[in-house]
Order: C-alpha cells, then structure tokens, then sequence
C-alpha cells in the first residue's frame, strides 16, 4: 500500500538527475554507475549501510569527488565542477561530520551560509530561529562549544541559509540520541512541509529516512539495488529485515 | 650491474678523486674540492635528518660552526694537532645536537623548522659575545695555521689538506651508508613514511629521532672542523643564516634521501657560486632561490634521484 | 623608575612593528598552515619600492600607498603561482619554497639596491622627542599608524562579508565551498593582505634601523617570537605578543643581557614557549604533526 500523504507533494519534474554515476577516490571506485532521481518539490532518501557509497554520492554532486556519468542539476551537467559554484547554484550541503565551523559563533555559522546571498538575510535568520529556537538562545556562542544535536541543527540551518533549490543531507541523525534524533526530524518535517525545497536524504537510519521520504533508493557496494517509492520500500519484506529490523 | 661490479667502480671513482685533482688542478682548485669534501659531510648530516629521518632543520650552519669552532679553539688555545680535533668535534657536536634535538623533536614538523632558522639566525651573535670572546676571538674570529703534510710527503699544503680531507669524507660517507641500512636506519625509514605504523610497531619514534638528529649534527659538524682547517680561519660572519640556507639548498638539490646526494648538492654550492659571481655579489643567492624552488616543483628528489631515473631508464633501453 | 618606563614605552613603539609581521605570519598560517620564512624579506623588498618612489619624487604618503597596492598586488600574485601548487606538498617542499623566496628576495634587493645602508624617511618630523622625551616623534608617529592599521584590519575580518568569508576559509576549507565561498581567492586575498601589513611594518621600521637587504631578519625572528608567545592561532595573540617581544627586547637589552644578545634572547623566547606552552597566551593547542 502507497501512503498517499507521503507521495503527493505538489512535485514538477526532477531538478536533480544520475545517470550511470560513476566516482573514485584516486583509484578506489566506489560508485559503479547509478541512477537516481529527485523530483522538485520531493523528499529522496538513499539508503544503504556504511560504505556503501552514500556520502561519496553527495560528494560528487558537490563536485569534492571527481565523477563520471551524468549528474544533470536543473537541466544543465554539473559534474566535477567546482564546489563553490555548485553551491551559488543553490544547492545547500549539511556535510558528513556536520561542518561546523568551530572557532566562529553561531551568528557567524549562519550568515557564512548566506555568503552568496545579495539580498538580505536579515529575515532568514528570524526564520532559522522559528525553527531552532536553540541557536537563538547560542547566537553569540561559539559554535564549537554546541553540543551534537545543536551542531546537526546549524548546519542544518546553515545550508537553508543558501535559499537551496535542492538540499543534501549526510545523516543528520548520525551520532546522537534518540530523542534528539526525533526533536531533529519533526523539525526537518516542518521545513519539508513549508521551504517546498527538493531534498536528498542519505540515512543508515532507513525507518527515520523513509518516515519522511517520497522516493527511495537503496545503495549496496557502489549500486542500486532497489528503488521506488519510498511506502514501497518501506513494505519490502528484506528491506525490512536488512534495514529496519521488525 | 652487480653490486661487486658497482662497488669496484666506486673505489675506482675513489682513488681517481684522490689523484686526478693532486696531478691537475691549482691550489685554488684543490681548495675548492676540499670545501666540497666538507659541505658535502655537512649535507650528509642534513640529509639524515631530513631525508632519512623526516625532519626538516633549517639550523645546521650551527652545527657547522660548532665544529669550525671546536677545532679553531683547541687548535689556537691547546695547540691540538689538526687530525686530533675532528673526533672531539664530532663528540662534541654530536652532544650539542642531542642536547637540542631533545627539546626540538618534541615539536616536530613545521615548529622544528622554526627553532632551527632562529638558531641560525642567532649563532653570529653568539660567536661575537663578549664573555666567550677569549675563546672565540670575537669578531676577529681565528687564524689557523694550514698543516704541512707529514711524513716528508712531497706534498704541498693544499694537496695535503684534500688528500687528508677527502679520506675522513669517505669514511664517514661509507659510515653513513652502513648506518642508514642498519636496523637504525631502516627504522629511520619506517616512521618517516609511516609514523603511526612505525610508533604501533614498537619503534621508537624519540628515540630514533633524537639519535638522528644528534648523527646529523656530528656529521655536519666534523665538516665544519675540516672546512674550518681548509680555510685556516672562523669568524662569526662566515656563518650565518646565509651558510644554513645553502646547506638547504645543497640538500634538495642533491636529494634529501640520499648519500651520494650530498655530493652532487655540495659541487652545486661551491661551484655554482663561483661560475654566478662573476655576473655580480648577489647573483649566487638569487639563482639559489630560483634553483630551490624549481627543484621543489619538478624534481623534489633532486639530483640523486633524477639520475637514477636515468640509470633506470639505461638500463630497460639495453 | 623613570627608566623602566623609557624601555616599556619605546617598547611599545617596536613592538607594535613587531606585532604587524606576527599578524601577518598568523593569517598565512591560520589559513594555511604554512610558515611564511619569507615574510621579512617581503616587506624589505617593499620598503625599498617605497624608497625607489619617494627619490622618484612621490610625495611620501603617495609612496605609502602605492607600495601597499603593490606589495598586495605581489601577494596575491605569489601564493597563486607558488604556494597554491605546493599547499598539499609535505612540510619540506612548502619550507624550501618560502626559503627560496628568501633568497630571491634578499639577493635581488642587494643586485639592485646594493648592500650599504640607506637612510629611510620618516613622514612625522624629525623634532625633539616628546612625552618628556621618552618617544622620539617616529615612535609615535609609527606607533599611532601601525595602531589603526591593526584596528583597521581587526574592524575588516570582525565586521564585513568578506572578512567572514576569509576567516571561514582559514578555519575550515571545505564546508566554506560547500556555502559558495571562493576559498582559493580568499587565500590570495589573505596573502595580499599579509605582504601589505608586512609592507607598512617595513616602511615604520626602516627610519629606525636603516634600509638595507637584511633589515628585516632581526624583526623576523622577534615577529616569530612574537606569534608563538601570543599562540600561533590567534590573531589578536600575535598582534599582543608582539608589542611584547618589544617590551621584552628593550628590557633584556637594558638590564639582563645587554643589546648584543638580542637574537639570541628571540631564540630562547621561541623555545621556551614551545617547550612550555605550545599554544602560547591565547592560542588553542594543535595537533602535533609528526
């Protein structure tokens, strides 16, 4: 059964397209030719376990991998470009690790994140408040001084900073406890419900992943291996025995 | 070639160094190849703490005139025989370098490169101060004596200064050889390349470093007392940052990982000053600066190892 | 008494030059781990395009300010062709390069402007020393410059776009591509930046010294002395440490071991900082990098 609130975002067609991607660290490959699809408007989770190739993905769409293949943004290739212009395209990226910049304050975090702004971004800040009223209590702290969750929810806030067109997210549940895990998904639910951004979503977490998802996919060693829409995925009798455990 | 065919060759190359200059070249000549002799042992302390030991030390013109200094001293003050100070200038550079390679290897990487450029920085000043100047001469410096040869050899000053010059050199060259492939060396080469691995093997890095370090310092400094004989006179001023830095240059010039690198940097920075000063004053330091960083973008192994491409190369062409 | 205080004062005045070559040593290796050995000789080398100027017959400020535009101009230029290559060679290549340009630098200025040494105006008047003839006018005058130089560019990096930009990129490279910033550019900018407050420190410093090809490497080693006391990764900890390593140097000079040990007092400075507190005053501790 398709969850029917789940795949009717008011969805165009897909601002983010891979096809055959290919991507190697030196001469370690690690994605053999993928495709994938993020529709404009929709939730795309990938999943898979460690090493299998999530976070060299969202590298290569960031142009910090080299890649071959397709990597098609908006209608135009955007493979192995440079990072930052990648970035003024408006993709915004809530790295592996969280990519805190420790030694400045959250301010500083969150205005970095509007760098290619050239209107104000006065009122985005207010909005990154409204929706993480604790980095408004943290404005002047320094952001290495945050805790986890704090540092997953500014980065978080650090990439919509960028007004992204589409949004990559590199496990924001990685590495914190449950509950925060939770307060950070019903937040991100809101955004998803109000930004109208497309997304990305790489998760081991594949439950939380699909519990916000419209389109899934499942990556093992460097392939897809099933994909579909994500109430699919999630009724899948050996996802659920690999990845969700019930 | 097999290795009894190489090792022929090099004594050849040995006694040909030895002979060919004594028959052809002029004093001034001779005096030339002497210096390369001891630059070429101070290189060689440099390489074994940078190529072989991974540590970069911008200061070894210290070390240098440490041992300049520790033969002047003992020959102006003691009246020790010339021969008689080297191996108190290699003990006692060696214990100097122990001494600051203790505190200093602790830093490592870039803050060692530091501590070293001020110590070369600093040594004139110190070999001017006043409270040391009965010994060093102050800025005056010390005038030596050049030794005769002994034994009723008929052989001038200067042919006798390189015979005796060019014998410790390949000694201590062969010395060098054997410790770079002793279990020191080898595990010189370990936490060079692999630190962490080296470390998690049970070798230790302080130890092995400092050890290093202080072999480096002996090296150059048994170089220092040869130059310091050759030239026949120390003075503050002929050690200054200016003689570290062309150490360095003679370093990665020659190639840092290797001992018959030292050679090859050593004729660079004697000869190519002379062939540069005749354009002007400043040339030789200019042309170092660009050679320097030429080296560092294409050819890091220096001269040793583009050489032995070539003999690579050689050898797959047969 | 009164002595002491002559010493702590006019320490001040070569401190804040001192405090200037800290600065800039730490923006070069906050933002790329490099020590930058050449950054003397930069500034020597930019002193003498200001003298070049002024015997021109520019007006002296004139002279100031073009020597600023090029030697950021020549920054710039620098890290892009030379440093920018090597910025993930190992420690022995980024050091034989900065040496290389020692030399260049060094040798190239005595080719051309020999090595005797030159007399360097000073635009504040030569007049009786003020402050009950503790600082002569040029301390003051130069004091007063470099003080709102570093204000200046403390107000730059504190409060403008760009200046957040270019901090971001020092700290952390990679999640400042991944928000757009132009991290290659914010280098060049930085070294720019850095030759020109190297530049400013060489044309204070000149009428006190004397112009010549080694002028700078004394204030080298006291701005290194300077920015590891005040913790190598902090700004405002270089710019403090080196208006003390100006105070320390008058004071040793005076009472402890006398003018002609200077060099040697840098040295041990260094050394103990780095013995006993790597990080410095202000500095956060590093990683030690084998």
């Amino acid at each position: 059964m398709v969850d029917p609130v789940a795949s009717t975002p008011i969805q165009g067609g897909p601002i983010l397209e891979a096809k055959g991607l290919h991507a190697a660290y030196g001469q370690v490959r690690v994605l053999h030719g993928i495709d994938f699809v993020v529709n404009t408007g929709g939730v795309t989770a990938l999943l898979g376990a460690n090493g299998a190739g999530k976070t060299t993905t969202l590298r290569a769409i960031c142009g910090m991998v080299r890649s071959t293949g397709d990597l098609m943004y908006d209608g135009k290739r955007i493979n192995n470009m440079a990072t930052e212009a990648i970035a003024a395209m408006r993709v915004g990226h809530v790295p592996d690790g969280r990519g805190t910049f420790m030694e400045l304050s959250v301010e500083e975090n969150l205005r970095l994140g509007g760098y290619t702004r050239k209107d104000s971004i006065e009122p985005d800040l207010e909005r990154m408040f409204a929706y993480f009223p604790k980095l408004k209590d943290r404005f002047r702290q320094q952001a290495g001084t945050l805790s986890g969750g704090e540092q997953q929810m500014l980065a978080i806030a650090r990439a919509l900073m960028i007004r992204p067109r589409l949004l990559l997210l590199d496990e924001p549940s990685f590495g914190l406890a449950p509950l925060i895990v939770r307060e950070i998904f019903e937040i991100m639910k809101q955004i998803i419900a109000t930004e109208r951004t497309s997304i990305l979503l790489v998760e081991q977490n594949a439950s939380l992943a699909l519990s916000v998802a419209d389109m899934a996919y499942l990556l093992e060693t460097g392939k897809i291996v099933m994909s579909g829409p994500a109430a699919e995925i999630r009724q899948d009798e050996s996802v659920r025995r690999a990845y969700l455990g019930y | 070639m097999t290795q009894s065919n190489s090792r022929f060759l090099l004594i050849l190359f040995v006694v040909a160094a030895a002979v060919v200059p004594l028959v052809f070249a002029s004093g001034y000549q001779l005096f030339q190849l002497t210096l390369v002799v001891a630059y070429a042992l101070s290189v060689l302390g440099k390489n074994l703490v940078t190529g072989y030991g991974g540590q970069v030390s911008l200061g070894q013109g210290a070390f240098y005139a440490v041992g300049a200094y520790t033969a002047a001293i003992l020959m102006e003050h003691f009246n020790v025989p010339y021969w008689a100070t080297l191996p108190v200038a290699a003990v006692v550079t060696g214990m100097v370098g122990l001494a600051l390679g203790l505190p200093a290897l602790r830093l490592g990487g870039l803050y060692l490169a530091l501590v070293t450029f001020a110590m070369a920085v600093a040594v004139p000043q110190l070999l001017k101060y006043k409270l040391f100047e009965n010994w060093t001469g102050g800025v005056q410096g010390i005038v030596l004596n050049k030794p005769d040869a002994p034994f009723g050899l008929p052989l001038d000053p200067d042919q006798w200064v390189y015979l005796f010059t060019l014998s410790v050199g390949v000694v201590l060259f062969v010395a060098a050889t054997n410790l770079v492939r002793s279990r020191i060396g080898l595990a010189l080469m370990a936490i060079r390349d692999q630190p962490l691995a080296a470390e998690a093997m049970g070798v230790e890095l302080s130890r092995y470093k400092t050890l290093t370090f202080g072999f480096g310092a002996l090296f150059t400094g048994v170089g220092g007392a040869l130059g310091a004989i050759a030239v026949g006179f120390v003075s503050p001023d002929s050690f200054s940052i200016a003689l570290s830095l062309t150490l360095f240059v003679g370093m990665v010039i020659g190639g840092a990982s290797s001992i018959s690198g030292a050679v090859y940097g050593a004729l660079f920075i004697v000869f190519v000053p002379n062939l540069a000063e005749e354009i002007s004053k400043a040339i030789p330091g200019a042309i170092f600066g660009v050679i320097l960083i030429l080296f560092m973008f294409f050819a890091p192994g220096g001269i040793a190892s583009l050489l032995s491409a070539q003999m690579r190369r050689f050898r797959a062409a047969r | 008494m009164e002595g002491v205080l002559h010493q702590i004062i006019s320490g001040i005045a070569t401190g804040s030059i001192y405090a200037s070559i800290s600065l800039a040593l730490v923006m070069i290796f906050l933002a790329t781990h490099q020590i930058n050995f050449a950054q003397g000789e930069m500034a020597m080398f930019s002193t003498y395009v200001a003298l070049t100027l002024i015997q021109a017959g520019v007006p002296y400020w004139g002279a100031f300010v073009l020597t600023l535009v090029f030697s950021f101009i020549a920054g710039m230029v620098l890290q892009r062709t030379l440093l920018e290559p090597l910025a993930r060679a190992p420690v022995l290549a980024s050091v034989g390069a900065f040496l290389g340009l020692l030399l260049i630098f060094n040798n190239i200025a005595g080719w051309i402007f020999t090595y005797t040494l030159q007399p360097f105006p000073t635009p504040f008047g030569a007049g009786a020393p003020i402050l009950g003839g503790m600082l002569s006018r040029h301390e003051l005058g130069s004091t007063a410059v470099t003080l709102v130089v570093l204000t200046a560019v403390w107000a730059f990096f504190r409060f403008t776009k760009l200046g957040l930009a270019l901090r971001g990129a020092a700290y952390n490279p990679v999640s400042s591509r991944l928000v757009g910033i132009p991290v290659a550019r914010m280098l060049s900018l930085g070294w720019g930046l850095a030759a020109a407050i190297g530049a400013i420190a060489g044309m204070m410093v000149a009428p006190i010294v004397f112009l010549d090809p080694n002028m700078m490497a004394g204030v080298l080693l006291y701005a290194f002395a300077g920015a590891l006391l005040g913790g190598i990764t902090s700004p405002l900890g270089a710019v403090v440490g080196g208006v003390l390593m100006g105070v320390i140097e008058n004071i040793a000079g005076a009472y402890i071991v006398g003018t002609e040990l200077k060099l040697t007092t840098a040295l041990v400075i260094i050394v103990v900082v780095l013995v006993f507190k790597p990080s410095g005053l202000f500095g956060k501790t590093l990683a030690n990098r084998v």
